[in-house]
């Protein structure tokens, strides 16, 4: 347990992602089964205590060193696990501090009231990083900035396979995983690659512009719309029906009506959409649904799911990843032919001629929910990861908005030095007939090198007030802003959230006074 | 000893900082006074401009570095152990074990004995005799650290997790924040102490300290200043300089640094955060709360006067043991910057 809460600890402080790799394969390579197991599913969202809950925790603290110290200590720290690692205090005549094993094979046979004395014990016998990790872990909130899909990549780079081939036998595995390390570590066979609901990594497509698109010969490539929803994977077989993101990430839970019209097996690739009717709603509709523990009858009925399908990867238990795309997608429209279905259509091809004809299609598109185009060779097998050639997405020209700098930030890493996170704001009328700036969003890349030198600089010489890491600075400076949608929030005072917002242009030459208003902004909104 | 006096008729907090009026002088004054009995070198509790100042020889020395050499103040050293009367006060020094020359001062007056701690740690510390406790009437405790959620850590084992880093990332520049005076050189002596026997490179600022404490007979090591590397490309290296220094664009001379920080609020995660500490060492010159609780028992003060940071818990603590505690308000003292 020790080693893993020093694992959690420095994942906790390291915002950089090969950092994090680095720090798990190495406590991956150093750990003995079963703990780098349990490790691994404590990473991957595989393990469920919720053993402790707030009110045991604040007991806890209040019995070890009274009401008001412990009250003092919990308004100065502001947060309740951590407060009580750091208040109990390691007893030096404990028993050695528990492996990460005892641990979750202990919680999973004790009863609920068996919990309390147990925990006491632990947290006697672990340091404070120990007891800290231990009480996230229990209390359901690790949140150390690690996805699934980064964890299984650490463990695929230790046995240098690729993550593809993990993701292919996970679904399979079940913790503590023992039959995945001893592939990967010592020589063992590959786990049966059960394709039971299995993710598959997806192919991802490289943005392309219309220069470069002219390099290209329109008779190699089909296009087809890219749908601004949510990129997934129905993965279904063996009665084992489940919704991916792009990322791996099972997200059936919160589609249950997708998930329910799936009567089918295979593995689909395809884009989830809110959609009523014939029409596909706006992004922000889909966003309703999303982060939702549970999904209401309310929200089923008004948000309805859709998926729309681009591709094929596994139909009826055979592999068709190595087909070419046309083979593919002749087979996906002959499938969804012989019995359509309600909550599934296949995203059509766009017909076009030369490559001034696609342009055109391009422009005149306006309908909502249409992010730009994808352009696939027709002889593309479907790989793994973000193959250069076969697939590209040529986006719409973004939204663009003059702003202004409101507050900068330190970045993390290699930016850490440089103030290079940018909150900026829109004008909107205030009390007596005056302006203020009102949050529109926040960028942190769209700029150089050399232009981030500059905003570095110009934030120092115009910093009016300081908070921690962050710069108050004098309202002067407009910001060409490039968005690719806005859409009205409730959770920013702007009322206006902006999706994607980058720094296109720094606008030195434009007043601050004609920067662009909130209003402007809500014109755009769909 | 006697209770009929009251200390506070003696020894009082005035806008200039902490009077003591039979002797007619100022403990650490918070600004330039006639007579000064200064605990030690830090710039808190070490000021310039004072007609005298008596402090342990190391601590006179320090101020001559931070001050220009101090010619118009009458320097009166006094070692640790020994006596002087001042006014109808005898005066003495005994170790604090917080840094070098650092010092409780020891104020007897009609009988009765007053300690003023300064800053203090109990554990050890290379670079400074330990902690001694001094039985007293009325005991005046820092309270840097003073809430139940400080356990500072090992330091030992802090340093090996700065070690274990080093090997974990052995391309990547560690950028170790640290204050000038006394956390610079323990955090050198430590890293000594590991078993750590390569050049550890230093920003410009902390050299004249460094050189001052190895005059005292700390050794440091192979230390340089990476102002004069010519070659060096800093991959694996540790790297000290002061925490404002990590921010600045000094730092970019470094590739993809790992920014480290060593102090001991980076006990409490939303602080080490607020620094932009990716690799917090807990690593403190002050007491923490077990520290702080067990010097009053070992002191055996009737009477505890709180002051220099978080007094509300101390207070609350003390009271319950059934020590008559209050909070001192001294002025000028802000949360100290070399905690
Ligand atoms: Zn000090
Ligand atoms: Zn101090």
């Amino acid at each position: 347990m020790q080693a893993f809460a020093r694992l959690l600890d420095s994942l906790s402080f390291q915002p950089a992602r090969n950092a994090k790799l680095r720090l798990i394969e190495a406590y991956l390579r150093e750990t003995p089964d079963p703990d780098r197991g349990w490790a691994l599913a404590a990473l991957t969202g595989g393990l469920d205590f919720a053993a402790a809950k707030p009110a045991l925790l604040r007991s806890f603290g209040q019995e070890k060193i009274g009401e008001e110290l412990f009250g003092l200590s919990y308004d100065y720290v502001g947060d309740l696990a951590e407060t009580l690692a750091l208040i109990w205090e390691t007893k030096a005549d404990a028993g050695p501090p528990p492996t990460l094993s005892e641990v979750v094979e202990t919680l999973q046979r004790a009863t609920k009231t068996q919990t309390p004395a147990i925990l006491k014990r632990w947290l006697d016998e672990l340091d404070s990083t120990g007891r800290w990790a231990l009480l996230k872990l229990l209390t359901g909130a690790l949140r150390i900035g690690v996805s699934a899909r980064l964890a299984k990549q650490a463990v695929a780079n230790i046995g240098d396979q690729p993550v593809a081939e993990v993701e292919e036998v996970w679904h399979g595995l079940s913790t503590p995983y023992r039959p995945l390390f001893d592939w990967l570590t010592a020589g063992g066979p590959k786990p049966a690659s059960n394709m039971g609901g299995a993710f598959l990594s997806p192919m991802l497509a490289n943005p392309i512009d219309r220069a470069e698109i002219d390099t290209l010969d329109p008779a190699h490539f089909r296009a087809e719309w890219k749908w601004d929803g949510i990129r997934v994977q129905i993965a279904s077989s063996g009665g084992t029906k489940r919704l991916y993101s792009r990322a791996g990430e099972d997200v059936s839970g919160a589609f249950p009506d997708i998930v329910e019209a799936i009567d089918f097996e295979g593995v689909f690739d395809g884009e989830l959409l809110v959609r009523r009717e014939e029409a596909i709603a706006p992004f922000n509709d889909l966003q309703q649904r999303l982060n939702r523990k549970t999904v209401t009858a309310k929200m089923l009925k008004e948000h309805p799911a859709h998926v729309r399908l681009y591709d094929v990867l596994w139909l009826d238990g055979e592999d068709l990843r190595a087909l070419t795309f046309d083979e593919r997608r002749a087979r996906l429209e002959a499938w969804m032919g012989e019995h359509p279905r309600a909550r599934f259509d296949v995203s059509p091809l766009v017909r076009f001629t030369d490559w001034a004809h696609l342009a055109t299609l391009r422009e005149e598109m306006r309908q909502d929910g249409i992010e730009g185009l994808m352009l696939k060779r027709s002889d593309s097998p479907y790989l793994a990861g973000r193959p250069k050639g076969p697939w590209f997405k040529w986006k719409r020209d973004p939204m663009l908005a003059d702003c202004v700098m409101m507050y900068a930030q330190r970045g993390h890493g290699k930016r850490s030095s440089f103030y290079s996170d940018y909150t900026f704001g829109a004008w909107r009328d205030a009390a007596e007939g005056k302006r203020e700036l009102a949050p529109v969003g926040k960028a942190y890349f769209g700029f150089t090198d050399e232009e981030l030198r500059w905003l570095d600089k110009w934030v120092r010489d115009h910093t009016t007030n300081r908070f921690g890491p962050v710069r108050e600075v004098e309202q002067q400076l407009v910001l060409e802003v490039a968005f690719d949608g806005v859409a009205r929030s409730t959770r920013h005072k702007s009322g206006v959230s902006l999706r994607f917002p980058r720094i296109n242009r720094i606008r030195t030459d434009k007043p601050a006074a004609e920067a662009d208003t909130v209003d402007n902004l809500l014109r755009l909104v769909p | 000893m006697t209770d009929t006096l009251n200390p506070r008729s003696w020894l009082y907090p005035t806008p200039r900082g902490l009077y003591c009026e039979p002797g007619d002088f100022y403990v650490d004054p918070a600004v330039a006074v006639g007579r000064a009995v200064i605990t030690h070198g830090h710039g808190d509790h070490a000021r310039p401009g004072h007609r005298s100042a008596l402090a342990t020889p190391e601590t006179l020395a320090i101020m001559r570095a931070r001050f220009q050499d101090m010619p118009d103040t009458a320097q009166q050293p006094l070692k640790y152990g020994e006596e002087v009367k001042i006014g109808d006060v005898s005066v003495s020094l005994v170790p604090a074990g917080h840094i070098l020359g650092s010092a409780q001062a020891v104020l007897e007056h009609k009988g009765q004995r007053i300690v003023v701690s300064g800053d203090y740690k109990r554990r050890p510390d290379a670079t400074c005799p330990p902690f001694e406790p001094v039985p007293c009437d009325v005991f005046i405790t820092e309270a840097t650290f003073a809430l139940p959620v400080f356990h500072h850590p090992s330091d030992v084992g802090e340093a090996a997790k700065l070690l274990r880093s080093v090997a974990t990332f052995p391309e990547r520049t560690h950028l170790v924040g640290v204050y000038a005076l006394g956390k610079c050189q323990r955090v050198i002596t430590l890293l000594r102490a590991a078993g750590y026997d390569k050049r550890i490179w230093l920003h410009g600022a902390l050299a004249s300290l460094c050189k001052l404490y190895e005059d005292n007979g700390i050794a440091l090591g192979d230390t340089a200043l990476v102002s004069d590397a010519i070659l060096e490309t800093f991959r694996g290296a540790i790297v000290l300089c002061p925490p404002s220094a990590m921010a600045d664009r000094w730092s970019r001379r470094f590739a993809d640094p790992i920014p480290a920080m060593a102090s001991g609020w980076m006990g409490v995660r939303a602080r080490a955060r607020q620094r932009g500490a990716e690799l917090p060492l807990i690593i403190s010159d002050h007491a923490d709360w077990s520290e702080l609780t067990q010097t009053l028992k070992d002191v055996g003060a009737p009477k505890v006067w709180v002051t220099h940071g978080r007094e509300e818990a101390l207070v609350a603590y003390a009271r319950s043991i059934g020590i008559d505690a209050e909070a001192l308000h001294l002025g000028g003292r802000e949360e100290e910057d070399e905690s």
